[in-house]
């Protein structure tokens, strides 16, 4: 059974490997992008904000809420038609990167707000005290300051977006986690599956590894 | 100049300011006291709009920042440097980025920050801790850094909101006097909001007493310390506290003057003068800037009481009788 490894390894985990990899990067690209637009919005007009706004707070804060009680599983077929219309098919990296986004995004949106709720007050009105626009206020003063705790809840979104592309294997994304899936559970190979969980946690730690490091070295 | 009448200011329910009138002018170095939450720090954050106000005027050099919009209110704060309690300098930054961010705020060229950064660890004495990050000076040092961000922008006012009380005795009068070296080298006006009488004592021109956002008292430091209201008093927890005998006639005799404490020889002048008998009973003597003030308080024999009040008198010197 041993000489089978060599070629599927080939064949198969290794271009799946390249296919998370993919997945992973252009989903946590896309989601911090937009988990930082949310965030910033929700920072500012939070009650003690830049410009508070009750009104748009409270929508923003509905609508992340909503998304994020969508058991990943559940969205990814839930958001098929929107899928479809995006990327133009329903199957595929392409596709499951679009959920992605979508699941990734308020999930970021949350943990970055947190870590700019964490800059300390006195900064904000230091900054203002020296006549600092709302804008060098966000990027100068409140993102400057959060990069150590910005770079700890992104390296927690990676991890959690590798997760959710095994996941999102189950419905036709390819991937590690189609892998382990279709080659290994459904096909009674146990070295495939346990092998594929492997490389996951050689990646997990990884990621894990590197984000510590960064967080120290931005300290 | 900062001019500020009937001003009121209120959170919710609860009246924080009412009705302050004070009026600031150039070169002071005003002192604001009061129990925490008599409303002295809410009234320091109006004057460069980080808190707004119901009613009310505040003019700084005759410009109402009430009526302006976020643009002319941020022009304004370039005048007004402020400091505070926990430094607020950003940690990730060094201290020369720290001093430097207002100017980059304000898209001054490099070369010029580079320049009046240096000028500025100068004058704060930060010199050789200018590439280091905050977190690892001492607060004293921090301040210092603090301060010369403040005045990264030449501002004509500073204000200090509780700026030494994260400090030690020492440490605080180290940037106590940094902070007259500045009002007085760079003709900065400094409005100094604390609990802390003796930062008042040690540089204070001006003192305003708040008490529950009203003024209680304000005026001349040595007149406040000299005539020491019952608001003064308040602050400083000392019920009347004085121990005199209760036979004779007690005369307290005023110090305000610091020409008498130091070469008048007042005390021996005035017994071998009169030839009476008295005894000093109480007395206090305090620092003021660089000024002795304070009072003695004698007892003498009821006769002597005409005697001593006329030579008082005659010597310019204040004096009361006080009942027992």
């Amino acid at each position: 059974m041993s000489t089978d490894i060599v070629p599927l390894l080939n064949t198969i985990v290794l271009p799946e490997l390249l296919n998370t990899f993919y997945m992973v990067i252009i989903a946590t690209v896309l989601s911090t992008f937009f988990g930082f637009v949310l965030a910033i919005t929700l920072t500012v007009t939070d009650k003690d904000g830049l410009k508070p706004n009750r009104a748009i707070y409270r929508l923003l804060d509905f609508i992340i809420n909503i998304v994020r009680s969508f058991p990943f599983i559940i969205l990814i077929v839930a958001i098929l038609p929107l899928t479809r219309l995006v990327v133009g098919t329903s199957i595929g990296v392409n596709a499951a990167i679009v959920p992605l986004v979508i699941a990734a995004s308020p999930f970021l949106a949350r943990l970055i707000e947190g870590s700019l709720n964490e800059v300390d007050k006195g900064l904000i009105e230091a900054a203002k005290s020296f006549g600092a626009s709302d804008m060098q206020i966000i990027f100068k003063i409140m993102i400057k300051e959060a990069v150590p705790s910005l770079i700890s809840v992104i390296t927690v979104a990676v991890i959690n977006i590798l997760g959710a592309t095994a996941m999102a294997g189950a419905v036709g994304a390819g991937g590690l986690g189609a892998v382990a899936l279709a080659y290994g559970y459904q096909s009674f190979n146990e070295v495939v599956m346990y092998g594929t969980v492997f490389v996951l946690i050689i990646l997990v730690q990884i990621i894990q590894l590197s984000g510590n490091y960064l967080y120290k070295k931005a300290r | 100049m900062i001019e500020i009448h009937n001003l009121q200011k209120s959170f919710g329910k609860t009246n924080v300011l009412k009705k302050i009138d004070l009026h600031i002018e150039n070169g002071d170095i005003y002192g604001i006291v009061g129990k925490s939450g008599a409303g002295k720090s809410t009234l320091l954050r109006c004057m460069n709009g980080l808190e707004t106000y119901d009613s009310g005027n505040l003019m700084i050099d005759g410009f109402e920042l009430k009526n302006h919009s976020d643009k002319d209110v941020r022009k304004l704060r370039k005048n007004i440097g402020m400091i505070f309690q926990h430094f607020s300098l950003l940690q990730r930054k060094t201290v020369y980025q720290n001093i430097a961010l207002p100017m980059e705020c304000w898209g001054y060229k490099k070369e010029e920050i580079d320049q009046r950064v240096k000028e500025l660890a100068d004058i704060v004495e930060i010199k050789d801790h200018i590439h280091k990050k905050p977190r690892t000076l001492s607060g004293g040092q921090q301040q210092r850094v603090a301060i010369a961000r403040a005045l990264s922008l030449r501002p004509k006012i500073l204000l200090c909101d509780e700026a030494t009380s994260a400090l030690d005795p020492k440490t605080t009068k180290s940037i106590l006097s940094l902070l007259r070296e500045i009002n007085e080298n760079l003709g900065i006006t400094v409005v100094i909001v604390t609990h802390q009488m003796s930062v008042v004592r040690q540089i204070c021109t001006k003192v305003c007493i708040l008490e529950k956002g009203v003024v209680a008292n304000k005026g001349n430091v040595e007149d406040i310390f000299l005539h020491q209201p019952q608001s003064l008093m308040n602050l400083l927890g000392e019920e009347n506290d004085e121990v005199l005998p209760a036979t004779g006639k007690n005369i307290r005799m005023i110090f305000s003057d610091p020409d008498v404490v130091k070469n008048r020889c007042i005390i021996s002048t005035m017994a071998r003068d009169l030839n009476v008998d008295f005894s000093i009973v109480w007395g206090k003597l305090e620092k003021y800037r660089d000024d002795v003030l304070g009072s003695i308080v004698i007892n003498t024999a009821h006769k002597n009481e005409e005697l001593i009040t006329r030579f008082l008198t005659e010597a310019d010197i204040k004096w009361e009788t006080i009942n027992n």
